[in-house]
C-alpha cells in the first residue's frame, strides 16, 4: 500500500488520537454505557488499520512492532485471570472490590442518577483487560493479514513459511 | 469451609491460567516453557481427579461463579437460576478425567514431538486453551455456557490442526474443521435461542424441570443432535475426521480424540438430563442408534483400505465412536420402560460409558504411536514403512497392547466393553450385535495390517539410522499404556467404582434437576 498524499496524511495523524481516546472511554465506561473491552479495544484497534491506510505499509512495519503487541495481548488476559483468581476466598470470579470504598468500590446511589464511574469493582478491571487484550489481538490481526497481503504482491511464490527451524 | 468446593471453577481456570501465562513461561526458554507445561496438565489432571473422588464420595455438585457463595444457585428467593453455574454429577466427573488423562498424555508427547519446531508458546496457549474448552463443555450446567465453550474450543482447534501450515493439506483440513464447527456452533445456538425463547431461562436444570415436548423443542432437539453428531464425527457428517486427525501433530490428535467425547458427551447430556422421559417417541433413540451403525460399518471398511497410517486410524474413531452411540442409543430407548431398563437399557449405558474411557484411552495411544513412528521414520505412508520393530521396541510393545485393545481381544479392555454392548444391544435387535461384531473383524484385520507392515518384515536400509521414540514421547504413551493395563487388570473394580455411577448419574434426570433446582419451586 502506498502513502496517502500529505492532506491526507495530516488530518489522519490529528484523528487517530481522537480515536484512541474515544476506544479507551468506551472501555472505561463499559459498565454503564452500551459497549466494553472488546467494543472499545476494536475501536483502538482501527487507530492502526487508519495509519496503515494513510501512511502505507512502508512506514507502518517500521514503527508497528509485533512483539509490543503481544506483549499487550499477554497483559490483558493475565489481569483477566488474576482479576478472576483475587475474588477465589469467595468464589471465582466473585466482585470483591464492589462496595470496598476506593477507586473501584464506591457505593452505588439510590435513585435515578446518571451512574458513577468507579462503582464496578473487578468488572471494571476485567473491561480494562479485555481492552488491552483486544488492541493487542486485532492490531495483530492487521498487521499479519497486511503482512499476507505483501506474500502475493511479491509474486515469487515463495509461499508460507512453516515452524521448521 | 473447604476448599475442595472451588474444585469445578478450578478445572477450568487452572488451564486457562496455563494458556494465558504461557508466552510469559516462552520467555524463560525452552526448559521453563516444557516445565509450565508439563506442571499444568499435571495440575489439571490431579484436579479432575480430586472432582471425580468429590462428586462419588458426595454426590451432583454445584458451582455459582461470582456468587456470596458457592452454592447459591437461586439468589433471593428466585425461582430460577441466574449466574454462571457449573454443575458436575458422576458422568461430567468421569469425562473430565477422561479427557484430561488424554491431554496429560498429548502434553507429555508432544514435549519433545514439537522440539524441532517454532513458535511453541504459542502451540501451548492454544493447547491449553483447548483443554479448556473441552473441560468446559462436560462441566458447565448452562446451555449458553456450552455453546461459548464449544467455540472456545473450535476455535483452539482450528490453530492446532493448521499448526504445520506450510502444508497445504494441513490448511485444507483446518478450513474444514473451521465450517464444520462453525456451522454446528451456529445450530447450538439456534437451539439455545428457540430453548430461551420457549422457557426464559439457559440453565440445564431449569429448562428440564419445564420441559414440556411442543415444536419448538422438537426444533431445538434436531439441531442440537445434528451439530452434537457432526462434531463427534458420525457418519452423514465424518468427512472432516480423517483430514483433522490426520493433519494434526499427534500429540493434538490424542486431545482431539477427547475434545469429541466432549460432543459427544453434550449429546448425552442433552437426551438424557434436557429431555430425558418427556422425549415421548422412538425417533430419536433410533436415530442415533442408526447413525451409531453406520459409522461403526462405514467407518471401519473405509479404514481397510487406507494406506496412511494417521488416516487409518481416523477412520477408525469414525466406527468406534459408532458403537458408543449405538449402546447409548439403545440406553435411551430403554429410558421410559423400567423393566427394560433393568433388562437391557443399563448394560447397553454401562458398555457405552465404559467404551468411552477405552476408546479415548487406546485411540490416543495409537496416534501417539502414530506420531512416533511419523517422528523416526519421517514418513506417513504404510507402503514405505517396514522392520521398525527392531528399531523402536518399546513403541512397538505399546502399539500391540492398544491395537490388542481396539480390535476386542479378550483379556484386554475393549474387549469388555464390546461384550457389554454385543449383549445389550442383541436383547433389542440381533442384527445390531452382528454388525458391532463383524465390525470388531475388520478392526482387527485393518490392525493386523499396520502391525505387519510398519513394524514386521526385513529390516529397510533407509531405517538404518532411525532410533526409538525420544524420553518424553515415550513418557506420554506409557501413561495411556498404564491406564489400559490397568483397566485390562481390573475391569470389574472400574466398572463398578467408575462407570456404573456415571450411567446411574446419566439416568437420574431427578437428581440433575433437583442439585440446581432444590427442592421445589
Amino acid at each position: 500500500m502506498n502513502p496517502l498524499s500529505v492532506v491526507v496524511r495530516t488530518i489522519c495523524d490529528v484523528f487517530a488520537w481522537f480515536m484512541g481516546i474515544f476506544g479507551v472511554y468506551i472501555i472505561i465506561h463499559g459498565h454503564l454505557t452500551p459497549g466494553g473491552g472488546f467494543q472499545g479495544g476494536a475501536v483502538v484497534a482501527t487507530m492502526i488499520a487508519f495509519l496503515l491506510v494513510s501512511h502505507g505499509g512502508k512506514k507502518l512495519l517500521a514503527f508497528a512492532r509485533p512483539g509490543f503487541y503481544s506483549a499487550l495481548e499477554t497483559t490483558g488476559l493475565l489481569l483477566f485471570i488474576c482479576a478472576g483468581f483475587f475474588g477465589i476466598t469467595t468464589t471465582l470470579f466473585y466482585n470483591f472490590l464492589a462496595g470496598q470504598g476506593g477507586l473501584f468500590g464506591s457505593a452505588v446511589p439510590i435513585g435515578p442518577n446518571s451512574g458513577i464511574i468507579n462503582s464496578a469493582g473487578t468488572i471494571s478491571l476485567m473491561n480494562m483487560a479485555v481492552g488491552l487484550e483486544v488492541i493487542g489481538g486485532l492490531s495483530l490481526i492487521i498487521i499479519y493479514m497486511f503482512k499476507g497481503i505483501r506474500l502475493f504482491e511479491n509474486a515469487e511464490g515463495s509461499g508460507e513459511t512453516g515452524h521448521d527451524r | 469451609m473447604n476448599w475442595q468446593i472451588h474444585l469445578p471453577a478450578l478445572a477450568l481456570a487452572i488451564p486457562l491460567l496455563g494458556a494465558f501465562a504461557s508466552p510469559v513461561a516462552g520467555l524463560g526458554g525452552r526448559s521453563i516453557r516444557n516445565a509450565w507445561m508439563v506442571f499444568i496438565s499435571i495440575a489439571t489432571t490431579a484436579i479432575c481427579l480430586l472432582l471425580l473422588n468429590r462428586v462419588l464420595a458426595e454426590g451432583v455438585m454445584v458451582y455459582v461463579m461470582g456468587a456470596e457463595n458457592w452454592n447459591l444457585t437461586l439468589p433471593s428467593g428466585l425461582s430460577w437460576p441466574i449466574r454462571i453455574i457449573l454443575q458436575v454429577d458422576a458422568f461430567s466427573a468421569f469425562m473430565a478425567v477422561v479427557g484430561s488423562v488424554a491431554a496429560l498424555a498429548g502434553a507429555f508427547f508432544s514435549l519433545q514431538f514439537m522440539d524441532k519446531f517454532t513458535g511453541l508458546e504459542k502451540f501451548s496457549a492454544l493447547y491449553f486453551l483447548l483443554v479448556t474448552g473441552m473441560l468446559g463443555m462436560q462441566l458447565t450446567g448452562d446451555l449458553f455456557n456450552f455453546f461459548v465453550f464449544l467455540e472456545i474450543a473450535s476455535v483452539a482447534s482450528f490453530g492446532l490442526i493448521a499448526f504445520w501450515r506450510d502444508r497445504p493439506e494441513a490448511v485444507e483440513a483446518s478450513f474444514k474443521y473451521m465450517v464444520i464447527s462453525t456451522l454446528s456452533a451456529m445450530f447450538v445456538l439456534i437451539a439455545v435461542g428457540f430453548l430461551y425463547g420457549r422457557y426464559n431461562a439457559v440453565n440445564i436444570a431449569a429448562v428440564a424441570r419445564m420441559m414440556h415436548m411442543g415444536y419448538a423443542e422438537k426444533i431445538a432437539l434436531v439441531f442440537l443432535v445434528v451439530s452434537l453428531t457432526m462434531k463427534c464425527g458420525t457418519v452423514p457428517m465424518h468427512m472432516w475426521t480423517p483430514d483433522a486427525y490426520a493433519e494434526a501433530p499427534a500429540g493434538v490428535t490424542c486431545l482431539l480424540v477427547g475434545v469429541s467425547q466432549a460432543s459427544l458427551y453434550g449429546l448425552f447430556r442433552v437426551c438424557f438430563s434436557l429431555y430425558g422421559v418427556s422425549l415421548g417417541s422412538t425417533v430419536v433413540p433410533w436415530t442415533i442408534i442408526v447413525m451409531g451403525v453406520l459409522s461403526m460399518f462405514i467407518g471401519v471398511t473405509m479404514a481397510v483400505i487406507q494406506k496412511e497410517v494417521k488416516r487409518l486410524m481416523a477412520y477408525h474413531s469414525v466406527s468406534q465412536i459408532g458403537y458408543i452411540l449405538m449402546a447409548l442409543g439403545v440406553g435411551l430407548l430403554a429410558i421410559r420402560d423400567p423393566q427394560a431398563m433393568a433388562e437391557y437399557g443399563f448394560t447397553a449405558m454401562k458398555g457405552g460409558i465404559f467404551h468411552i474411557l477405552n476408546y479415548t484411552m487406546y485411540k490416543g495411544l495409537l496416534f501417539l504411536t502414530a506420531g512416533a513412528l511419523f517422528y523416526s521414520s519421517g514418513s506417513r505412508n504404510l507402503n514405505e514403512m517396514g522392520g521398525l520393530a527392531r528399531v523402536m521396541p518399546h513403541t512397538t510393545f505399546m502399539f500391540v497392547i492398544a491395537a490388542a485393545a481396539i480390535a476386542g481381544i479378550p483379556p484386554f479392555n475393549g474387549f469388555v466393553s464390546k461384550l457389554l454392548i454385543y449383549q445389550s444391544t442383541f436383547a433389542v435387535y440381533p442384527l445390531l450385535a452382528v454388525v458391532a461384531l463383524v465390525t470388531s473383524v475388520l478392526t482387527l484385520a485393518s490392525f493386523v495390517k499396520v502391525f505387519q507392515t510398519a513394524f514386521l518384515g526385513p529390516a529397510r536400509k533407509k531405517f538404518e539410522h532411525a532410533t526409538e521414540a525420544p524420553g518424553s514421547m515415550l513418557i506420554g504413551m506409557s501413561i495411556l499404556t498404564i491406564v489400559i493395563v490397568a483397566i485390562t487388570l481390573f475391569p470389574t473394580w472400574t466398572l463398578s467404582h467408575l462407570v456404573e455411577p456415571a450411567a446411574k448419574a446419566l439416568v437420574d434426570q431427578a437428581g440433575y434437576i433437583s442439585a440446581v433446582m432444590g427442592g421445589g419451586l
